[in-house]
């Protein structure tokens, strides 16, 4: 294609193309620390598309394919090219990946050990996850947690952080030194905007941690904690998994590792601060 | 023209020693794009290749293992839906492939279970697979009511659990084109498997496999057809193939895959099968249409085959009539 860039995000290489330059540029912008794929192959290629020629310049919209796609992904403004590409490479992730199960969790590690916060859109595990790296921290990932089935180690997957709406100031404040994208008013999901990874999270990106607790959020609750017994974590767990039915019998083995291995919460709470006590809290007693 | 690249490196892995990292991005996407990436990992397996790659082609083996196994419980699910109708029910394409354990099985992609039953007993088997758990996945009336009056299968049927789709067919072309096979024929000469459902005898397979390719649809996924005839090919020879495909009437589909076949994938077949048609040409630009993106290219083939199908399919005025039809309702070939 026209435009292309290749790189690497935690152990997964990908090919992006474009008919445009723009989203390319910023990727290439936000993406400039990490390493490129191991020889320069990709494990996923992506593809950012006009449906017709014209639309490259005429109203463009941007159609996102790849190895793997679904058939009625709706188009983007080329405004949105950004997050196009980000959608783009979650897709081959959760069509394609089999080489370890996917959770959609976000991931935090400290001493070697890892905390996973998994729930709906919405729950907040991308701004909880950063926020906790403000506070010493490692950030594995904000959206898909790597579980390795012969191991059961997580590992790491640091795309660029997707914070929506309130959650873009609140952890810009906590944040400020963070390298932010453009920001995307009206997308799909609300106002949208990506945090870059800090460096230590790019640098350790390929280093993965053993489970040591695992929460399942909820916001906008008074703040409470619940214990959630094996048999609701595996069900959960199966939802929260884009490829356990893919894995066959190794991802019931890892998922059932998983929940043999890790304390798990429910945690619901107001505000973030509560929420962070909370989860220091937990990981004290717990983990 | 990447789609070469995959056929010559099917025909000849040892070849892909030598290939860039640009020509293996670009292989493995088109590889992909056709559905071949599994049968492509199986072919480079013991090869010496870049790390990357033989993890890529080592996460492709296991999906195709896993895919097949899915395939056979799919066709064990509907034995156990089936059985108690005492009917003769036949696996075909790519589950026939894996459960008679055909060289054409080995890491291919497997997406629907395709199954023939006598024509006869087309709506006891309905009703047996409704009972089952599956229902209609088309629920245009106009769609349904056309694959019921004209096709050579029921309109497709999705398992409510475990997401699936079943085509159950009566025959292997559409009622409207102007070939008719012999599904009795099928029926009679297929082989029984030790589970109770049946595999059609190789010519049958070929002949089918033939009509799919070049009587039938628009030649998408036509690479990965193509090497099933040729694996078939290759396993089974063309002995009596000549007689049973003109038993079908598909004498000359089947001249066609052959000599393509061969053309291709170098499938070693006698002189008598050899040759050139000079319309050949335009199938091997058909079949070789995917750029290093994974994208059909160059576009206007694409258009050509899928004119061409419809051609094939339907007489003129009825071709018209549905084109017609299609076009209010706001289809057009996929950009």
């Amino acid at each position: 294609m026209r435009y292309r860039t290749l790189l690497k995000i935690g152990p997964v290489g990908f090919r992006i193309g474009s008919d445009w330059r723009a989203p390319i540029a910023a990727l290439d912008d936000l993406y400039r620390d990490y390493p490129r794929p191991d020889s320069d192959i990709a494990d996923f290629t992506v593809r950012l598309f006009a449906a017709r020629w014209w639309r490259r310049f005429l109203r463009p919209s941007v159609m996102i394919g790849g190895d793997y796609t679904i058939p009625d992904a709706a188009p983007l403004p080329l405004s949105m090219g950004l997050l196009a590409a980000e959608m783009g490479m979650n897709l081959q992730m959760a069509l394609g990946h089999r080489r370890y199960l996917l959770v959609h969790a976000s991931a935090v590690e400290r001493d070697g050990r890892a905390l996973l916060m998994t729930g709906m859109s919405g729950a907040g595990k991308s701004t909880l996850a950063a926020l906790l790296t403000a506070r010493g921290w490692r950030l594995m990932g904000d959206e898909f947690a790597l579980i390795d089935p012969e191991t059961g180690l997580v590992h790491a997957f640091p795309r660029l952080i997707s914070l929506k709406n309130r959650a873009i100031d609140e952890v810009h404040s906590a944040l400020p030194g963070g390298r932010v994208g453009p920001m995307l008013a009206d997308t799909p999901k609300g106002d949208l905007r990506h945090l870059v990874p800090d460096a230590r999270a790019i640098e350790a990106m390929m280093r993965p941690a053993t489970p040591a607790l695992l929460l399942f959020p909820a916001f906008g609750h008074a703040l409470a904690e619940r214990p959630v017994g094996r048999a609701e974590t595996f069900v959960r767990l199966t939802q929260a998994s884009t490829n356990f039915v893919l894995l066959g019998e190794s991802g019931f083995t890892a998922l059932s590792h998983l929940v043999n291995s890790v304390p798990v919460r429910a945690i619901d709470y107001p505000d973030t601060p509560g929420a962070i006590a909370l989860v220091d809290r937990l990981w004290e007693t717990l983990a | 023209m990447t789609g070469r690249l995959v056929v010559e490196s099917l025909r000849d892995p040892a070849r892909c020693g030598a290939y860039s990292s640009d020509q293996w991005n670009a292989l493995i996407a088109a590889a992909r794009a056709e559905q071949l990436a599994g049968t492509l990992a199986y072919r480079l397996t013991g090869l010496t290749l870049p790390e990357p790659v033989a993890q890529i082609m080592e996460d492709a083996r296991c999906s195709a293992e896993n895919g097949r196994t899915l395939a056979l419980w799919e066709a064990e699910a509907a034995r156990r839906a089936l059985a108690p109708l005492g009917v003769p029910v036949l696996l075909l394409k790519g589950t026939a492939f894996v459960a008679a354990g055909l060289k054409a099985g080995v890491g291919r992609a497997i997406g629907d279970l395709d199954i023939l039953v006598p024509r006869g007993s087309l709506d006891a088997v309905e009703a047996a697979l409704l009972d089952a758990g599956w229902e209609w996945v088309k629920p245009d009336p106009y769609d349904d009511a056309y694959y019921r009056q004209w096709m050579h299968e029921l309109p497709p049927l999705i398992h409510r659990e475990r997401d699936r789709m079943i085509d159950v067919h009566h025959t292997i072309l559409p009622l409207t084109a102007r070939i008719t096979p012999d599904p009795a024929a099928m029926i009679a000469d297929a082989g029984a498997l030790n589970n109770g459902l049946y595999v059609p005898c190789p010519n049958d397979l070929l002949c089918h496999a033939a009509a799919h390719l070049f009587a039938d649809g628009e030649l998408a996924g036509g690479m990965r057809n193509l090497w099933d005839i040729h694996c078939l090919l290759e396993e089974f020879g063309t002995g009596e193939l000549a007689e049973r495909s003109r038993l079908h009437g598909l004498s000359a589909p089947v001249r066609r895959a052959v000599r393509l076949s061969h053309r291709l994938y170098g499938t070693d077949v006698p002189d008598a099968w050899r040759g050139r048609a000079v319309s050949d040409a335009l199938f091997v630009h058909r079949l070789l249409a995917r750029d290093g993106w994974g994208r059909v290219r160059p576009k206007w083939v694409e258009h050509v085959f899928y004119l061409r199908g419809h051609w094939l399919r339907m007489p003129p005025v009825m071709l018209a009539r549905h084109l017609w039809t299609k076009w209010r309702k706001g289809y057009r070939p996929v950009g």
